[in-house]
């Protein structure tokens, strides 16, 4: 492992013992008596939840998760273009641009199709 | 020695996960399993110095394909798969041949050790050499000077993808 990521290494082991403390500690220290009935239910949170959570979801949410993936792959080749972005100077940027440019019509493509549109 | 322990550790938590994956009931706690090994590994491309790999690892796959997975978990309708029988009644047929791949294996590598280190099927992966330009920056320059032709075809790769995806997920175009 490179040692400039050690830090990195420290936060994800901070990242990943922070919850499960905090549940021990809660665990310790909350009233073990079996709550029931009303005593579950929210106290002044809004309407009480109906149905399951787990639900189906509407396809539409389906094409925004593809333009998600799409867009996330271009973030991977804008990614060592903009770590090695002085060194490639004005021809990197120019062939960025022209990636960039050939996305943004498809982009422009399927805003004008209404792909984005809720109804 | 500290990489060592570090391949370990991230090792056993891809495999482990990897196991929760198969055997948890609900398929949204398999995906949070599946976040888990592909995290670890992840870890195991940074014990490597492959940091490119590892930073594209977690934009990829943790955050993109993970959203498609958890997409399509909602939008199929998972009470059937929660009433059926998870597993099929061959368990022990399949443990055994399990087993025998596994004990087949270490044979191999043991065989292999013994006819030394150099063997090139079982030797310890080669970590290339940390150098002062770091890999994100070489694989840039490479993408940029060298490759620049494939890398703005890739964005019409991009493009055919995304008029792909409206396409087929609209009703009326």
């Amino acid at each position: 492992m490179p040692p400039q990521y050690i830090p990195v290494l420290i936060f994800a082991v901070l990242a990943a013992a922070f919850p499960a403390v905090t549940l021990l500690i809660f665990a310790l220290i909350r009233p073990s008596t079996g709550a029931i009935g009303a005593k579950l239910k929210p106290y002044e949170c809004g309407i009480a939840p109906e149905g399951d959570a787990r639900g189906r979801y509407s396809v539409r949410f389906y094409i925004v998760a593809i333009l998600f993936v799409i867009f996330d792959v271009e973030t991977v080749f804008l990614f060592p273009w903009a770590v090695d972005y002085r060194l490639l100077g004005i021809y990197g940027l120019i062939s960025m641009f022209v990636f960039l440019g050939i996305l943004i019509v498809g982009y422009v493509w399927l805003y004008r199709k209404g792909a984005l549109e809720w109804v | 020695m500290t990489n060592e322990i570090l391949f370990y550790f991230f090792a056993g938590l891809a495999v482990l996960g990897g196991v929760l994956v198969v055997t948890m009931r609900n398929a949204v706690h398999s995906a949070v399993f599946l976040i888990t090994t592909l995290l670890a590994t992840a870890g195991l491309y940074l014990t490597l110095n492959a940091e490119f790999l590892f930073v594209v690892q977690i934009i990829l796959y943790v955050g993109g394909i993970m959203v498609l997975f958890v997409f399509v978990i909602m939008l199929v309708n998972l009470d059937v798969a929660l009433h059926q029988v998870q597993f099929n009644r061959q368990t022990w047929v399949a443990g055994l041949l399990s087993f025998a791949l596994l004990a087949e294996l270490l044979a191999a590598v043991a065989l292999a050790r013994s006819y030394g280190e150099e063997n090139w099927l079982f030797a310890a992966p080669h970590v290339p050499t940390v150098t002062a330009e770091g890999n994100t920056e070489q694989i840039g320059r490479l993408l940029f000077q060298n490759y620049v032709i494939p890398f703005e075809i890739a964005s019409i790769l991009l493009l055919v993808a995304l008029v792909g995806a409206v396409v087929m997920g609209k009703k009326r175009i």
